[in-house]
């Protein structure tokens, strides 16, 4: 990693700490300035560190942690526990309707990994609960995105429900779903295209889907990669579409994936799965200590 | 932020500007530092005088950052020029193929692609789809077939059918995934063996939402394949791209074209000042 871990930047920051016994303000605020270059460099948003270091400040002020023998670890401790705590739940389980089928949406900004982690999810339900999934092909502009679908769908024997491209994607969902009725599907999955949180046109799309289908799950696929911007576009798709739940995809890169803690604190709704690869099972819940350990280099 | 009287705050927000726009932090506070001596020594002190300064010296030090590399694609006149697409996943490189290849078909030339991403579902389709649209054609074998072979068989009939301008799409990749990186470089060697000037360009592709992991992606793809010029895609939603300024700084490379969109007239090749005027477009207006 080209980033150094806050451990070693707390550790550097309080070695003129160590036998001065009390801490002066002066030495707070070069720790607190340490935490935030380390969070800033995870990419978390800026707006989020201020808020969170201002947190971080109160409790290590409150709880003399500076006295003890090995500051740096002790705050490196409080920042990891907040950390945690702040990015949620773990293990948040897939909702899910009383009766059949259960309706999961995909939606997300263009590339984040959509309809890959619509055949992953696919494959996991298959595999841990025996379902019979049906994968709805919503995506009529990107080129290909149909045969994208239907190869994944053949790669994990998970039918596909397609109408081509001259076609309204509300009009192909709808059809989806009474094909799903009639085959007695326990999920639907629908894919759709890319887009930007900004694009009214398309967003309004997504809500038009949204009111026909009811989906009990929908899913912001976000790249682990993203920079400040996770912020305005959690927040797009959110106020558009009150999503209930995020996917961090392509975590196997070397990336810290601050985004996740932006996420988690503008739009307060759980990270569901993290995607790993991009074979079919390359697919794992969500463990909030693991991704803070990771945003602070540890 | 709106600023009237140039004072510190009005350097903070552009800090903040800066951080915003996925710069980095480091960069943020050398450029505001730069930025803030410069604003004293042309004693510039209503917004407007500012806004000129603030944009002029940082396309100042974008160029002075760039070691007098160029920034048009390298074509050569008489012959085959090759440009191949590397980056991490999604970022837009068959896009940016489709694109592009447009735009050299328009001007004239006999344009060929080769369906290198062999691994992707739906990636051959997908270039096939573009082929199709621009009235290029397209060298393609099965899905899974070694990526190497169908760059080796595209160059072939590249030189035997006298095209001008090759472009290879290639799988994303993770940077920190070896194998895969290898098979980057041996694609680059087959090229390279059959015409040793080629690849002529190796371009880049960065997505503008990501934010830092963009300077490992320059350092070690830059690494494994010599990588001539940034394409910064989708660059019509609300990130920025500011990672760009860090790596032309650590890297030296310049961006060559900025992606606007999903259309194939939706790229634009990159300018500077445009560019500088874009990332403080709300703290100067
Ligand atoms: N390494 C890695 N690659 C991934 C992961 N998830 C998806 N990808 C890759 O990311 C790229 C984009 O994935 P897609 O599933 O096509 O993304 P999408 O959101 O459907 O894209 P659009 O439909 O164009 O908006 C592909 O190359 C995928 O193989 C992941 O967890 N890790
Ligand atoms: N808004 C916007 N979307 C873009 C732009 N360039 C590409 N895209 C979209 O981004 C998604 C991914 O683009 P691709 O061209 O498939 O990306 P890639 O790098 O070839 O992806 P892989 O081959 O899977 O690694 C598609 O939905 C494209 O339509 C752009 O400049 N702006
Ligand atoms: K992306
Ligand atoms: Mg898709
Ligand atoms: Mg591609």
């Amino acid at each position: 990693m080209a980033f150094e871990g806050l451990t070693e930047r707390l550790q550097k920051a309080m070695r003129s700490l160590r036998g001065k016994g009390k801490v002066s303000e002066s030495d707070l605020r070069e720790t607190m300035r340490e935490i935030r270059l380390a969070l800033l460099e995870a990419d978390v948003n800026f707006t989020v560190v201020r808020k969170f270091v201002k947190n971080i400040r109160e409790r290590a002020k409150g709880a003399d942690v500076l006295e003890g023998l090995n500051p740096a670890q002790q705050i490196v401790k409080i920042v990891n526990e907040e950390l945690t705590k702040t990015m949620g739940e773990t293990d948040v389980p897939l909702n899910k309707s009383e009766k059949i089928p259960t309706i999961i949406m995909m939606a997300g900004l263009q590339g984040a990994g959509k309809t890959t982690t619509a055949g992953k999810l696919a494959l996991k339900l298959k595999k841990e609960e025996n379902a019979r999934p049906l994968m709805i092909a919503a995506d009529i502009y990107r080129p290909a995105a149909i045969d994208q679908l239907e190869q994944v769908g053949k790669q994990i024997e998970v039918p596909v429900f397609q109408m081509g491209t001259d076609i309204e994607p509300l009009d192909i969902v709808k059809a989806g779903l009474a094909q799903a009725k009639e085959n007695h599907n326990d999920y639907v999955l629908i894919d759709t295209a890319g887009r930007l949180q900004i694009d009214e046109k398309l967003m309004d799309e997504l809500k038009d889907i949204k009111a026909y289908a009811k989906p009990d799950e929908i899913l912001l696929v976000v790249d682990a990669m993203t920079g400040q911007n996770a912020v305005e576009t959690a927040e797009g798709f959110n106020d558009a579409l009150d999503i209930t739940g995020v996917v961090l995809t392509k975590l196997d890169g070397d990336t810290r994936g601050g985004a996740a803690l932006s996420i988690r604190d503008v739009t307060n709704k759980p990270i569901k799965f993290v995607g790993q690869g991009e074979k079919m099972t390359a697919l794992d819940v969500f463990h909030p200590d693991r991704m803070a350990s990771r945003i602070l280099g540890m | 932020a709106n600023f009237r009287s140039v004072d510190e705050d009005f350097f903070e927000d552009l800090e903040d500007t800066l951080i915003e726009s996925d710069v980095g932090f480091d960069m943020a506070v050398k450029l505001t530092d730069e930025l803030r001596d410069e604003v004293k020594l042309q004693n510039a002190k209503d917004s407007e005088a500012v806004k000129n300064v603030i944009v002029k010296k940082m396309i100042d030090i974008y160029d002075e950052a760039g070691n007098g590399e160029n920034n048009n694609i390298n074509l050569v006149n008489d012959g085959l020029s090759v440009i191949m697409f590397v980056g991490v996943n999604g970022v837009g490189k068959t896009t940016t193929i489709g694109k592009m290849a447009k735009l050299y078909k328009n001007q004239g030339k006999k344009v060929l692609l080769a369906a290198a991403d062999t691994f992707r579902a739906g990636a051959i389709q997908q270039l096939n789809v573009w082929a199709q649209r621009d009235g290029v054609d397209i060298v393609k074998k099965e899905e899974g077939s070694d990526p190497a072979a169908v760059v080796y068989e595209a160059v072939q009939k590249a030189q035997k059918d006298n095209y001008d301008v090759l472009f290879v799409d290639t799988a994303g990749r993770l940077q920190n995934k070896v194998n895969l990186m290898n098979e980057l470089a041996k694609m680059k060697k087959v090229l390279t063996r059959e015409i040793p000037e080629a690849p002529h360009e190796v371009l880049l592709t960065l997505d503008a939402t990501t934010g830092q992991n963009a300077l490992n992606q320059a350092k070690l793809f830059k690494e494994v394949t010599n990588v001539t010029g940034i394409v910064l895609t989708k660059l019509d939603g609300t990130a920025k791209g500011g990672i760009i300024l860090a790596i032309r700084n650590e890297l030296h490379l310049p961006v060559k074209y900025v992606g606007l969109g999903e259309k194939v007239t939706d790229l634009s090749k990159f300018n500077p000042s445009e560019y500088v005027y874009g990332l403080f477009k709300d703290l100067v207006n």
